[in-house]
């Protein structure tokens, strides 16, 4: 999923448009050391970027950088990827990410399992707690596969070739006589040795000092559909998240919040609920009261029970459409079309959209006199590891943070609201905490994708679109509102997948001549965050609208103006993928109609073709969706389908029915039934996501979907019920 | 405090709660059963979506009290040890599950409507209202096809 980019900066300067492909990672060769263990146990730097240059220090650095662990070599900024072959002939790879759904565990198990010719079902893969050292431990950006595809195959590589060294020397024939296969070396005359039984000897082999992947033609497990690695334990309810853990005898905590977003409680009366059974604590948080009690049931009848009056928060009396006029305000100017040319133009709303992951906010907190341990689902964990640290006045390295599972991120993870607010309470009642967001919560005062405005101008002139403009504002988090517990975002996301996220690259997605885009801002203390695509999911949204209105006033068919005006090979197969596998153009029963859209980001290209059923215009439901990606290098198509599916699924609700109206400072919704995300009665009967085959190195997948699946519903949408959709989501 | 006995996944247990604990928190705070989830407690997301005698229920809206003397199932007890149920089988062979949380719910809601309409149209599955916020609908549908299929072409075990 790797939802997170930075926040478009309000008030950027000049950039061109429309959005545009970020440039892969830089390549390198990956540095791979040996830790001193008495199992093979290799380590190599991962991270993009920056992480790089990391990796030449770590070369070329005194043998005695590796420390004191006898897991992870320690003393350098690189982050860092460990592989363990244990005697139970297990592969553990510690792994610097959170499993959210995006399937990355799977994804470096196949990679690993691959270059160890391992069988995939003895790689396992742990999430690593929070390492201080290592402040590239970040998952966003779509940056996943793209950080670890070549650190996590040369580390691999390197440990197959050190156990064939050992095996060849206790069987004493040559190396290259030797075959790997099923976690097992295998001799000529058929003689075998698990990896476990030679990993004591291989540790003491320090040759080579570096082994090389193989060729792509030889894979057998790259490439290949997989099932998930955890898929067993998902099904049967096996797999914990943090609310299911039973550690440090952690109780339920809830937290009475007020009814608007950032109120605090003037007065409080908890007298009824102190004294109600199962209480074991009530304490004030920032912005609320806390209960602590012996189950949740407990927790949520005390926390009724508190009686409190509440201030409103610094939103005031503010609601939508007071927000609207201010975004509409703040768009910077269009400026002067080229002279001569003809304008279609478009003005775009986009509401307020929760992130609303399926397991609530959850964290367990066991904060004593000089130390602090902490579970949580987290994309961050160094920076919460500092967050909690300076929240409950302790060092950073008195703080354990341990990375849990999560139930679902769209980018929610990336901030530990909830981590801090569990350490703090946990310290003020002096007992260890599992403290849980209600649903309630997580809508009304969690964050949220902000609220923008949009203003796009293509110029059109002998036939061909000669100049492109989008202007947009939207809603920034007013230091007001940021929490007092949390730096800001931009602070966060400016992680090691920041600076490969620009939106805008150098050269368009179409060549649509002059290309521009403006951004200004709206502060207003409400808690945004980055939301899975973050601005693509807007902004390329809004362009593939007018792309379409584009092709109308010339009189041309989408798909054909897409093909003839896409500035990208790639972009065009992809499109063409969908409109010959989804029939683009087939004959329809009025109030049907397809629609199409194309997006390029993070090194990869998607497109999708939407059919909607708007015959009931009051309940239009989404019938087909084929959508195709090229990403590179694959490592699971059936992993890429499955984060396909989901951005299908994601652009189906934010262009249909599911966003967040502020009403006098308070969010509305407060649960599925009035966020309206979608349901299977609102999702395609008939989903295909193609797979393009290429050699080219992985590119970013998780979010990339996202504006191609709202674009094609939106117009999908505006042809099948001949409007112009312009504010979303369109039943609100 | 009032005691109430029920089975449990195939197991008798009795425990001591007030009568309106909603029965998601016995499981999960009482009896240590995380399978089913919390998603919202109002009976609307349906991530913890159980049996009680063969029926679909939502845990968190259930009061223990009406629980005594009923057959509870939730996601842990649906294998019949390590045989999966058919349900569980084809969840795995189309890869479902996403982040997972709500898959135990959207499994039990499954095998309910497998149970009541053993050949479920397209307009039945559309009925199952469980929140999938990854957006596994279309691989949920897909198994519950199958699953329909598989358990259709299995042999039938004659008395
Ligand atoms: S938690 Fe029971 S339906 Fe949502
Ligand atoms: S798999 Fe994540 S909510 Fe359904």
């Amino acid at each position: 999923m790797d939802p997170i980019r930075p926040l478009p900066r309000p008030a950027d300067g000049e950039a061109s448009g429309p959005s545009r492909t970020a440039p892969d990672p830089p390549r390198r060769r990956a540095v791979v050391k040996a830790v001193t263990a008495a199992t093979l146990t290799l380590c190599v730097p991962t991270g993009v970027g920056t992480a790089s240059r990391a990796a030449a220090a770590v070369a070329t650095g005194p043998a005695g950088t590796q420390g004191p662990s006898r897991a992870i070599v320690t003393g350098t900024d690189a982050e860092k990827l460990v592989l363990e072959v244990t005697a139970a002939n297990k592969v553990v790879v510690r792994l610097p990410r959170v499993e959210v759904g995006q399937g990355i565990t799977t994804a470096v198990a196949m990679m690993i399992a691959e270059e160890l010719d391992a069988r995939l079902a003895d790689v396992v893969v742990p999430l690593a707690d929070a390492r201080p050292e290592l402040p590239g431990q970040y998952t966003g950006g779509s940056s996943s596969v793209r950080s670890l595809y070549d650190p996590a195959r040369y580390l691999a590589a390197t440990a197959r070739a050190r156990l064939v060294n050992a095996a060849a020397r206790r069987w004493h024939l040559p190396a290259r006589t030797l075959r790997t296969r099923d976690t097992t070396v295998v001799a000529p005359d058929g003689r075998t040795a698990t990896f476990g039984s030679l990993t004591e000897a291989a540790a003491r082999i320090r040759t080579p000092r570096r082994a090389t992947p193989k060729p792509a033609r030889l894979h057998r497990i790259i490439g290949h559909p997989a099932t998930r690695i955890d898929a067993q334990d998902l099904v049967t309810g096996r797999a914990k998240y943090t609310g299911d853990l039973s550690v440090a005898g952690a109780k339920p905590t809830l937290v009475a919040r007020p009814p608007t977003l950032l109120g605090s409680p003037v007065s409080v009366d908890d007298s009824a609920a102190r004294a109600m059974p199962g209480v074991l604590a009530v304490v004030r948080t920032s912005h609320g009261v806390a209960v602590v009690a012996e189950t949740f049931h407990h927790a949520f009848q005390a926390r009724d029970a508190l009686r409190i009056t509440w201030a409103p928060g610094p939103l005031g009396a503010l609601s939508d459409k007071h927000i609207r006029a201010r975004l509409r305000d703040a768009v910077p100017s269009l400026g002067a079309p080229p002279r001569g040319s003809v304008q279609v133009t478009g003005e775009f709303e986009f509401a307020f959209v929760s992130h609303a992951p399926m397991e609530v906010l959850t964290a367990v907190a066991d904060v004593r006199a000089g130390r602090a341990e902490i579970w949580f689902s987290s994309q961050t964990p160094v920076f919460a590891q500092e967050e909690i640290a300076s929240a409950v006045g302790l060092p950073a390295a008195a703080v354990r943070v341990h990375v849990v599972r999560g139930g679902g991120s769209f980018g929610r993870r990336l901030t530990c609201e909830a981590a801090v607010e569990a350490a703090r309470i946990s310290k003020a009642a002096r007992l260890p905490v599992k403290l849980m967001w209600s649903r309630s919560d997580d809508i009304r005062h969690g964050r949220m994708r902000p609220a923008s405005h949009h203003r796009i101008r293509a110029s059109l002139a002998g036939g061909k679109v000669v100049a492109f403009a989008h202007r947009v504002a939207e809603v920034g988090e007013s230091s007001e509102g940021a929490r007092a517990t949390t730096r800001s975002l931009s602070a966060i996301a400016a992680g090691p997948a920041g600076a490969a996220a620009t939106a805008a690259g150098d050269e368009g997605l179409y060549a649509f001549g002059a290309l521009s885009v403006r951004s200004g801002g709206v502060g207003l203390p409400i808690p945004v965050g980055a939301w899975r695509a973050v601005s693509s999911g807007t902004m390329r949204t809004a362009e593939e609208i007018v792309v379409d209105e584009i092709a109308r006033r010339l009189g041309e068919d989408p798909v054909a103006f897409r093909c003839a005006t896409l500035t990208s090979r790639a972009a065009v197969r992809v499109l063409g993928k969908v409109a010959a596998a989804g029939h683009w153009g087939r004959p329809l029963p009025a109030g049907v109609a397809q629609g199409v859209a194309v997006h390029e980001e993070y090194g990869s290209c998607v497109a999708c073709l939407a059919e909607i059923d708007a015959s009931d215009p009051r309940h239009p439901r989404v019938r087909r969706v084929v959508m195709a990606a090229d990403v590179g290098t694959v490592v699971n198509p059936r992993g890429l389908q499955a984060q396909l599916m989901g951005t299908a699924i994601d652009g189906i609700s934010t262009v249909l029915s599911a966003g967040l109206h502020i009403d006098r400072g308070a969010v509305r919704e407060e649960s599925f039934t009035d966020f309206r995300y979608a349901r299977q009665r609102h999702s395609p009967t008939h989903f295909e996501a193609h797979v393009m085959p290429s050699h080219r190195s992985p590119g970013g997948a998780g979010e990339l979907g996202v504006p191609a699946a709202a674009g094609a519903v939106a117009n999908a949408y505006a042809r099948a019920t001949g409007t112009r959709p312009r504010r979303f989501p369109v039943d609100f | 405090m009032p005691r109430y006995s029920f089975v449990l996944n195939k197991q008798p247990v009795t425990v001591e709660a007030p009568a309106d604990m909603p029965l998601l928190w016995v499981l999960r705070d009482v009896l240590g059963v995380t399978g089913p989830k919390y998603g919202c407690g109002i009976g609307v997301c349906r991530a913890c979506t159980s049996h009680m005698d063969g029926s679909e229920i939502q845990p968190c809206v259930v009061p223990v009290a009406d629980c005594a003397g009923r057959r509870v199932t939730t996601i842990e007890g649906l294998a019949d040890g390590d045989r999966l149920h058919p349900v569980q089988k084809a969840w795995l062979e189309c890869d479902v599950a996403q982040c997972g949380f709500c898959q135990p719910g959207q499994i039990m809601a499954a095998v309910a409507l497998l149970d009541r309409t053993p050949q479920p149209t397209d307009d039945d599955i559309d009925r199952i209202e469980n929140v999938c916020r990854c957006g596994t609908y279309p691989r949920i549908r897909e198994a519950i096809r199958k699953a329909s299929a598989d358990v259709a072409s299995a042999p039938v075990a004659r008395e």
